[in-house]
């Protein structure tokens, strides 16, 4: 028998930017909130052995126990969906902090484009341009609505960049300076300008110097040190909940945290939430906690997942096109990646997450796609990380994958081989969506959430044309040979690609085709917002963390608003 | 000897330093700044650690916890097969792979443990993208694959003179013809793994084992990584990421960060 806790404000399910951000804002305004994460406090403090790619990168230290609850996958509904039994195409963490603890820190914010995509196509190219099952509309929102959420995020993180010199483009400084410019991406940069774009030093939550955030937090200056993408960080200098938000509410004393607790439902009464409930895993205790207002800040598949398993909200149905919860599930490809490589030896091995230059001119509706067989582009970018000796072998093409040859030539281009990065926006169609499994099980007895994705013909085409660009780029920086990307397959869960899953549970102006109005509350259920990626009706082609924070901010907004009016907020 | 104690007291001093430029002295926050401040915010002295024992100490992680003798002698000759002794420097053998891969099959890695083992499997019907399917674990998967190099092995390249032959009998060439037959799934292991299965986990063990901090039981002496010029464990690059000169260094295990 579940025990009944005494009711909060608030409550989050999962404390990472998202449930760190409501807690940091609701609680500074008095209200009292309750986060409920899954995994494990977490703090710099973890880290001190963390130079270990084969524990981190390898071994996926920091990503949830995928014992415990995963998804299944398959490329259309005549398959059967199997479950991902390991980690591969993306890596959810947990513990505070969530996946914050394991980011690259590449931020960027959406285009303006992309809050008004479909209006925008069919405006400049007339309906025939988007293809029948492609389900893109516009969001609800404008990048003008959101721009001021964007900047609360950024100052809170103290992200670090240079202005992005696209004309086509809105106008904005970031908190702080650039990261330092490496001699590849000075040669990235040149090709870049040769080639006509628009190159410039990416948005990074690896800091360029110590920073004090509005809050008072203090985030310190990165070190360079080349272990940061799937690693915390022992510096603390990359922004993360850990040291910006949670703590800013902890100090408020309204805010409680409860780890090693995985809430399964949202306990919902005559179209009202009057709670959650969750099970202690350490315990095995089963508790209630009532609330005024739940939020659901755990990551896309978990928020989807909880909302069909409490039946809330309306599951959607591929083959009426009916219902939203699960509908537009959308990711993201780096298939269009080249990689190049030079005779010149670089120190690869030092960088960081974020430390990246970029340029926009192949991305969003910035070039003409009348001629094109495809909406959307993509982010050409050459990032600087850090390489890694397990995970870089870069061998040119024909040479065999293991033995003397690749031997000799995977050393030879150690710290000779540059990927030119390219990361496609991804649009929605009817039949990729999410839903329940009617097989598998979580450790607690639930179904796991089931995916049914592949890439489409829109895909496949863009991440050729990205393939071009890249090999191009990667030509003008001189390489003496290049390895051209652009070809996609089938999706394959199996190897890495991205960590932005989004959609699922979208946003939108009409509740018959959203499943939350641009406050991220819920059309059918006015005291639950869910503000994460999932709230995203399709994908843009760079990284969603500032997107998913500023939705944060907005719903922060809109519930200390409903906890004053109540009602719905559109 | 003398030397490399000096270089490595040398580039604790020079983090300490290079933190100071970076950040302007003020503070080194988490972790690493907790450890190498003082209580009041001072830089302690740094200590002069007592160097490593002598280098002809035993290594006490060459002993096995999986493996038996047969197994681990397959495992060493494959491993040299996939990453061999070349003028560029060790192989896998000498780099002591085979009691990484040991060490690593003995525990959480080879059960499975932090993976979705529960059923029901669909080995048969599952496409590879997505992922294995196979109620096997990675200790069961992996003796399959070494069985099935000496089968292989016994039944092409046994003679009147020899019958039996190992596969650790085997010349590189004839060696490299089973790896390639297994990579390539024509060879079989059962009906609920793939002989490729086995070839991927030998490859990313080996690969790792070259590669991953010595305190795995791999990379002897850090020198799979010396052969790479990776650095291995440092506290800062703030100079090296801009620097147009490549900047080879002498690299740093995680043991520097845990000597008492």
């Amino acid at each position: 028998m579940a025990k009944t806790l005494p009711k909060v404000d608030i409550v989050t399910v999962g404390v990472g930017w998202v449930g760190g951000i409501i807690a940091a804002e609701l609680t500074k305004k008095g209200y009292k909130v309750v986060g409920i994460e899954r995994g494990r406090e977490r703090s710099t403090s973890d880290y001190f052995f963390g130079h270990d790619e084969l524990r981190y990168s390898e071994r996926y230290e920091l990503m949830t126990d995928i014992s415990k609850d995963t998804v299944s996958i398959r490329h259309n509904m005549k398959q059967r969906a199997l479950p991902m039994r390991e980690w591969g195409s993306f890596l959810i963490g947990d513990g505070v902090g969530g996946s914050a603890n394991h980011w690259s820190g590449s931020v960027t914010r959406f285009l303006p484009y992309d809050f008004e995509i479909y209006s925008q196509t069919v405006d400049r190219y007339g309906k025939a341009k988007i293809p029948q099952d492609m389900t893109v509309q516009d969001w609800g929102i404008t990048y003008e609505e959101l721009e001021k959420y964007y900047q609360m995020w950024e100052a809170t993180s103290g992200i670090s960049g240079e202005e992005n010199p696209h004309p086509g483009l809105p106008k904005f400084k970031w908190p702080t300076k650039p990261m330092m410019m490496t001699p590849i991406m000075e040669l990235f940069k040149k090709a870049a300008l040769d080639l006509k774009m628009h190159p410039y030093i990416s948005g990074s939550a690896n800091l360029s110097e110590i920073y004090t955030n509005p809050d008072g937090m203090t985030i310190n200056a990165c070190q360079y040190c080349g272990f940061c993408e799937r690693f915390g960080c022992e510096y603390g200098a990359k922004s993360d909940p850990t040291i910006t938000v949670v703590p800013v509410a902890k100090k408020t004393g309204n805010y409680e945290i409860r780890t090693h607790s995985v809430v399964r439902r949202v306990l919902h009464k005559d179209g009202k939430a009057t709670g959650v409930s969750y099970i202690n895993t350490l315990t095995g205790e089963e508790f209630i906690q009532p609330a005024e207002v739940v939020v659901l800040s755990a990551w896309t598949f978990g928020n989807v997942k909880i909302l069909l398993n409490s039946k809330l909200g309306r599951p959607y149905d591929p083959t009426t096109g009916q219902g939203v919860i699960g509908k537009n599930y959308t990711y993201q490809s780096t298939a269009g990646k080249s990689t190049a490589f030079f005779d010149q030896q670089f120190n690869l091995y030092a960088g960081t997450g974020a430390l990246a230059m970029a340029a926009d001119d192949f991305n969003g509706d910035l070039f003409d796609h009348s001629e094109l067989n495809f909406i959307h582009g993509g982010q050409i970018k050459l990032s600087a990380k850090g390489d890694l000796p397990i995970k870089t072998n870069n061998v040119p093409d024909g040479t065999p994958g293991w033995g003397r040859e690749f031997k000799e030539k995977s050393l030879e281009y150690t710290n000779k081989s540059i990927a030119i990065g390219a990361s496609a926006s991804c649009m929605p169609n009817r039949y990729n969506y999410l839903d329940l499994d009617p097989t598998y099980r979580d450790a607690y007895g639930d179904p796991i959430l089931r995916m049914t994705f592949n890439w489409t013909d829109q895909d496949r085409n863009l991440v050729k044309f990205l393939g071009e660009k890249t090999a191009a780029v990667a030509k003008q920086m001189g390489a003496k040979e290049v390895k051209q990307g652009g070809k996609l397959k089938d999706y394959d869960s199996t190897s890495y690609q991205s960590t932005h899953n989004v959609g699922g549970a979208i946003m939108g102006a009409d509740p018959e085709t959203s499943a939350l109005n641009n406050y991220l509350q819920m059309w059918d259920c006015e005291n639950v917002f869910v503000p994460g990626a999932n709230a995203f009706p399709h994908n843009s082609a760079t990284n969603p963390t500032g997107t998913v924070a500023a939705l944060a901010y907005r719903a922060a907004e809109g519930i200390e608003k409903y906890l004053k009016t109540g009602g719905p907020l559109v | 000897m003398g030397d490399e104690k000096q270089a490595k007291s040398n580039s604790r001093r020079e983090f300490l330093k290079n933190s100071g430029l970076a950040i302007g002295g003020l503070v080194v926050g988490g972790v690493v700044g907790g450890a190498l401040m003082g209580k009041n915010g001072q830089q302690p002295a740094v200590q002069e650690h007592e160097h490593a024992a002598a280098t002809t100490a035993e290594n006490y992680n060459q002993a096995l916890m999986f493996f038996n003798q047969e197994q681990f002698k397959i495992a060493e000759a494959a491993a040299e097969v996939i990453f061999p002794k070349t003028e560029s420097g060790p192989g896998a053998k000498e780099l002591l792979v085979a009691y990484y891969m040991d060490h690593q099959l003995g525990g959480a890695y080879g059960l499975n443990t932090k993976e979705y083992m529960s059923g029901p499997f669909y080995f048969a019907e599952a496409v590879p993208e997505q992922g294995y399917q196979t109620h096997l674990n990675r200790q069961q998967i992996f003796l399959l694959g070494l069985e099935a190099l000496n089968a292989e092995a016994a039944k092409r390249f046994s003679t009147k003179e020899k019958a039996d032959v190992k596969f650790y009998d085997l010349t590189e060439e004839q060696q490299i013809e089973i790896l390639k037959d297994v990579e390539d799934d024509k060879v079989k292991l059962n009906g609920a793994a793939n002989a490729s299965m086995f070839f991927d986990l030998l490859k990313g063990l080996t690969m790792e084992g070259v590669y991953a901090d010595p305190m795995y039981g791999g990379n002897k002496d850090m020198a799979g990584w010396k052969m790479k010029n990776f650095p291995g464990h440092q506290m800062n690059y703030t100079k090296v990421v801009t620097s147009k000169e490549f900047v080879k260094m002498d690299p740093q295990s995680l043991h520097s960060q845990h000597k008492q």
